[in-house]
Order: C-alpha cells, then sequence, then structure tokens
C-alpha cells in the first residue's frame, strides 16, 4: 500500500515537473529580473547597471498619459467588447439552429487562421482615405478622418478581442437548462424580464471570465494602437516597447513593467471581490 | 516541372555578369538574358516562394550554406537582386526590416539576434565597435569592393582604430516630402514645415518615430545643430515637438502608405521614399530644408559570431558589385557611394535634384553624430513627445 502511494506521489511530481519548471523559467524568474532591473540604473550606451536606486520609479509621471490611455481604453474597449459579443453569443447558443451553430461557431474562429498583425493591418487601409472615408464621402457626408484615432484604437481592439469574450458567453448560455426561460415564461415573465432575471445572472460566470481574458490582455496591449493610432495614441505597451528597444532604458522600463502588473493585481483583486458570488458556479475557460 | 534551358549548366558569377553586361548594353535580348541565366524560368519565381522546391545541386559558389538573415531598412532593396543571389549561391535571403538604428541596436545589444548581415547608418558604427558588436571585415573576401572608388566622406565612419568594420552601401538625405495638389505654398525650410503644419496644414503632417530625426529638425527651426545634445536647445526643441503633436497626423516611419492615400500631405522623408513617392505621385516633391537637416551613408556590417558568415560575405561582395549596386539605386532611389555604381546611372537619375541635391544645399547638411544614439536625454525626449 505504502509503495503504492509513494510510485503515485512521483507520478504526480513527474506530471507536474514541466508545469512547475515552465513557471518557474518563464514567469517567476523573469518577473525577478525585472524587479531587480527595476532599481537599477540605465548603462551609458543603453542597457542596465546594477545599483540601487528609487530613481526609475519616481520617474514613472513621465509616462502618466500612457497609463491613462490604457486605464480608459482598456475598460471601455472591454465593455464595448461585452455589448458587441454577448447577442452573437445569445444568438449563438439559443436562437441559431444546431445545424449551423457549428459554421457560425466556425466563422468566429476563422480570423484567427490570418496573423493577428496582417489583419490589424488590414484596417489601416479599410480606415485609411481611401477606404471607409472615401465612401463616406461619395455618400454625400462631410469627410471624416478614422485613422490614427482613437476611435480607430478602440474599434481595432473590439475587431481583434471580440472572440475571446464570445467564447466564455456562449459556453455559459450553451449550458443554460432552457427549460427555466420556459418555466419563466409560464409564470408570465415578459421576455425581457426573463433575460434580466434568469438569462443575464446565470451567463454571469461567462460574462466575468471573458472581461477578464479581455482586460488583461488589453492592459499590455501595443499591436493595435501602434498600427492603428500611428503614434498618436500611446499604452503603456507603447512605452515599454520604446523603452526596451528604442531609448534601451532598461531599469526604467522595468519599473513602467513592475508598476503596470501592480495596477493589474490591484484591478484584477478588486474586479473579483465585486463579482464573488456571482462567478461561483463553474465557468469552464478559468 | 523544372523545365532547363538548353545546356544550362548551373550559371557561374562571372558568366552571369558578362551577360548582365550584354544585356545593359543591348548586346542581347531579354529574352536571351533571362534564358541563358535562368532568370527566366518559371521556377525561379516558384522555388523563391516556396523554398522546398529547390533542386539541390551544386552551385556555381557552393559551400555557402542555405540561407543569409539580413536585418536592413524598409524599402531599400531591388527584390530581384536578391533572388539573383539566391540563384547564383542556393542561399535564401531572409529579410528583417528595421525602423530606427537603436532598434538594431536594441536586439544586438541584448545578444542572441542570428543575423548575418545588416545595414547600419554611419554615425552608429563607432558604438557597435565600443560594445564590440559587430567584426572588422576580411575585404579579400570582397574584391568587389572598391575604397578609390568611393567618396571619403561616405566612407570614412566605416573605418574605427584604423580596421574596417563596415564597407558603404548608398547615401542620402533627410529632408521632408510635400504634396504640392494640397499644399500651395512653396516650401523651401524647416520653419514653414513646422509652423505650416500647426496651421494650414493642421492634421497632415508625419513625422518619424525616430529621435535623431525628428528631434534634429525640430532642433533645425531654431537653427540649432541637427545633433545637439544641449539641454536648453533641447528643451526648446521639445517644447516644439509637443506644441505640435495636437497638429500631427501620425509619428511612424512607415509613411508612404498615407501620403500615397492623400491622408497626410506632408512628411519628413528620406531620399529614397522621396524618389519612389514622386515616382507614383508626381504631384509628391521632395524638399531639403534650407537651414540643414541630415546627410547619411548606410553601411554593410556583420555582427560578431553571424551564423552564415562565408554566406554573409559573398552577399555583400555581390552587392558591392556596380552593376547589382547601381540596378538596387534604379529601384530604391537611394544613390550608390560608388562612382563606378553611378557611372552606370541614366543621366535622368544622376540629375534629380531629389538625388543630388544642390551644393549649397548640401553644404548645410551634417552627419550625425554618434553621441546621439545613447544620449539619454534625446530618447527621453522622443518617448516624452509620443506619450504626450
Amino acid at each position: 500500500m505504502k509503495e503504492a502511494n509513494r510510485s503515485g506521489n512521483l507520478v504526480t511530481m513527474l506530471l507536474l515537473m514541466p508545469t512547475s519548471l515552465w513557471f518557474l523559467f518563464l514567469l517567476i524568474l523573469p518577473l525577478a529580473v525585472v524587479f531587480v532591473f527595476s532599481f537599477g540604473e540605465r548603462a551609458p550606451a543603453g542597457g542596465y547597471t546594477p545599483s540601487f536606486t528609487l530613481a526609475q520609479y519616481a520617474n514613472l509621471p513621465a509616462r502618466f498619459t500612457a497609463f491613462k490611455n490604457t486605464m480608459t481604453l482598456a475598460p471601455l474597449g472591454t465593455v464595448a467588447c461585452l455589448f458587441v459579443a454577448y447577442p452573437l453569443a445569445y444568438f449563438l447558443a439559443i436562437k441559431a439552429s444546431p445545424r449551423f451553430k457549428m459554421l457560425l461557431l466556425v466563422l468566429v474562429i476563422l480570423p484567427f487562421w490570418t496573423s493577428f498583425l496582417i489583419r490589424t493591418y488590414a484596417w489601416m487601409f479599410i480606415l485609411g482615405g481611401r477606404g471607409v472615408p472615401a465612401l463616406i464621402e461619395w455618400l454625400g457626408f462631410e469627410p471624416v478622418r478614422l485613422i490614427y484615432t482613437r476611435g480607430a484604437v478602440l474599434l481595432g481592439i473590439i475587431y481583434g478581442y471580440l472572440p475571446l469574450m464570445v467564447f466564455p458567453i456562449f459556453v455559459s448560455l450553451e449550458k443554460l437548462d432552457k427549460r427555466l426561460l420556459e418555466a419563466s415564461d409560464d409564470l408570465g415573465a415578459s421576455p425581457a424580464r426573463t433575460f434580466l432575471q434568469v438569462t443575464l445572472p446565470l451567463s454571469a460566470p461567462g460574462v466575468i471570465t471573458g472581461c477578464m481574458l479581455v482586460f488583461i490582455l488589453l492592459m499590455g496591449e501595443f499591436l493595435i494602437p501602434a498600427i492603428l493610432g500611428g503614434g498618436m495614441v500611446f499604452f503603456v505597451g507603447n512605452a515599454l516597447v520604446d523603452l526596451f528597444l528604442q531609448s534601451r532604458n532598461w531599469p526604467f522600463g522595468s519599473a513602467v513593467a513592475v508598476s503596470l502588473v501592480f495596477v493589474m493585481l490591484v484591478t484584477v483583486t478588486l474586479y473579483l471581490r465585486l463579482t464573488r458570488g456571482k462567478g461561483q458556479r463553474d465557468t469552464s475557460l478559468l | 516541372m523544372t523545365k532547363k534551358f538548353p545546356n544550362s549548366e548551373p550559371i557561374t558569377a562571372r558568366k552571369f555578369m558578362d551577360e548582365l553586361r550584354r544585356y545593359e548594353k543591348g548586346s542581347v535580348t531579354r529574352r536571351h538574358f533571362l534564358g541563358v541565366t535562368g532568370l527566366g524560368t518559371a521556377t525561379a519565381v516558384m522555388v523563391g516562394a516556396m523554398p522546398w522546391l529547390k533542386p539541390r545541386t551544386a552551385y556555381a559558389l557552393g559551400g555557402l550554406g542555405d540561407r543569409l538573415i539580413f536585418s536592413t531598412w524598409p524599402n531599400y532593396h531591388d527584390p530581384k537582386n536578391l533572388e539573383r543571389f539566391t540563384e547564383l549561391t542556393g542561399v535564401d535571403v531572409l529579410v528583417n526590416v528595421f525602423g530606427s538604428n537603436e532598434e538594431m541596436l536594441a536586439k544586438l545589444q541584448a545578444g542572441g539576434a542570428g543575423w548575418d548581415v545588416f545595414v547600419p547608418t554611419n554615425y552608429t558604427i563607432s558604438t557597435y565597435v565600443e560594445l564590440d558588436i559587430i567584426e572588422p571585415l576580411d575585404l579579400s573576401k570582397i574584391p568587389n569592393f572598391d575604397p578609390a572608388m568611393n567618396e571619403t566622406r561616405f566612407t570614412r565612419e566605416g573605418t574605427v582604430n584604423g580596421k574596417i568594420y563596415a564597407v558603404p552601401k548608398n547615401w542620402g538625405t533627410t529632408g521632408y516630402a510635400v504634396n504640392t495638389a494640397h499644399v500651395k505654398h512653396d516650401m523651401t525650410t524647416w520653419k514653414q514645415f513646422w509652423d505650416l503644419t500647426m496651421t494650414d496644414y493642421s492634421g497632415r503632417t508625419i513625422v518619424h518615430d525616430y529621435q535623431l530625426t525628428t528631434i534634429g529638425n525640430a532642433l533645425k527651426y531654431f537653427g540649432y545643430s541637427f545633433n545637439s545634445i544641449d539641454p536648453k536647445e533641447l528643451g526648446d526643441a521639445e517644447e516644439l515637438l509637443i506644441r505640435s503633436k495636437p497638429h500631427l497626423f501620425a509619428i511612424t516611419s512607415d509613411y508612404q502608405p498615407p501620403m500615397r492615400s492623400g491622408d497626410a500631405w506632408l512628411t519628413v522623408c528620406w531620399t529614397g521614399d522621396g524618389v519612389q513617392l514622386h515616382r507614383d505621385i508626381p504631384s509628391i516633391i521632395y524638399v531639403l530644408g534650407k537651414e540643414g537637416g541630415e546627410l547619411w551613408s548606410d553601411f554593410y556590417a556583420i555582427p560578431k559570431n553571424a551564423p552564415h558568415r562565408d554566406a554573409a560575405y559573398a552577399f555583400i561582395n555581390f552587392m558591392q558589385d556596380p552593376y547589382i549596386n547601381a540596378r538596387e539605386a534604379l529601384v530604391h532611389g537611394y544613390p550608390p557611394t560608388d562612382s563606378r555604381a553611378n557611372a552606370l546611372l541614366p543621366d535622368s537619375i544622376l540629375n534629380d535634384p531629389t538625388l543630388y541635391p544642390a551644393a549649397e544645399l548640401m553644404d548645410a547638411l551634417e552627419f550625425g553624430a554618434a553621441v546621439t544614439l545613447t544620449d539619454p536625454l534625446r530618447a527621453e525626449i522622443l518617448a516624452r513627445f509620443k506619450s504626450a
């Protein structure tokens, strides 16, 4: 008995090994390096020299706008994604006939088969002067500028992150017992009331998961603002890219990264506190 | 599938150049040239896209391996020349495109970039040598390079401590492009560029996402040196940049698409982009600010620990061939530093003031200074401007 138990433990340990090594070498150690670097100084030609100073943290206000942009556009993008994704997920899970459901799901996944970079680049031409604005002008409206604006970045965010929001919501709506909707109807609730009192609360786990996924990834986003913001809409992600690839100021870059992680931990903790109890049912994707 | 031309032995480099010369002189037809060099076969195009289809036969210049990692600037090569190199040597050229010298330096500094050849600009080479990340070149492996045929001012910075670390590629200037279909002022200065950006043409101007040129040309507004690292002068430049930011269309070095679509009318611009834009849209012209600005030359260099060093030398040597070099210039619009290549260019190009500006405009230009690459204040000012 004891022997079997021991070998069972060994198997468990071996099975956990890849994950532990992965976390240790690709998450914890790099984070530790970033943390240590954030107290250092920039070498004369760029890079890092060891030191112990809080100067990098004192310099954080220089990236205030980047934090502000990220902290406004990430929640805004998350909410916008939610409003676009919910009706779509609802239709897929509840209204679509089983025959088309698969096809429609594949259509939601399909864009992932092309590089995200290329798809975002395509938006540059769609929103550029010869794209949608030309069409709007042709229809007789005032010329508008779309590309390199906050609106363009927000559009890119919704486009890019939509599937991440659709799927968790779809999964929780799919599992929803349809008889509950009938019961609600039989008991005389209007469709709106059924939605608000039955469907929505039961899909909360999916909504919470989807919002988390989108929000966390958005906090580190840099590609969409770089391509669709044309350098005019600057996120913390862009500040980081520039600090490591242009100024080669690793210590300050590390300080910005540590601060971003900190802001994220606080926000996500608060969010989980606020939504506790609503997401206790199995959330399937998290 | 691999249709062979009659007697198509793998062509040698020498034979290839002979045939290219005959073709250039008009002694042979295009058809003959393409046929005998093998460039005309459909396979040439196809294997370019699908390297695994390539027959692994003996090449004229064998033993170079099958690939070369090449880091360079956007719109800076004739793709046909790269294909020709692959045809001759069996080496596929994998191209990385960069937006700034800082980014190249950052990648090399972090280590493990794995590049074989890259294209640093004059003012960066001494820093690469200082940081010990490039190696001196063995000129015996680059017989096509002839220092005597290149103007010293364009080759000077390739030599550090008496050793040659880089051989020249092209030179050019940094001015600005103007779409005269929309911009009605007679543009001649940097002062106009910034002033009109903030007034008549608000929302139509692009500046580079690159500290050297964006800060440098803001410094020129005040008549300061393009290379200034004086905190007071840089402070003025930063103030101008931040004041102009709400009026900018974008901060990007990928400025051709918005200029072509008509979204932007003014952009800080390098020679070759000016030539390419003007070639396709004649109303876009290139202007050198009277106050001055940047004169630069680019080089080929080999990083330490390049994984395919032999291929790297073969490639640099190939690109130094005056005919190949001239063909590059025909496509990208940057003047070659090599007078032998210049001699092969048609008069229409040699007389083009975009490529070869008038002497009085040239006199006001400055080469970038090494210190701008590493100066922490310049880097930080660009970042503050972008995040403003």
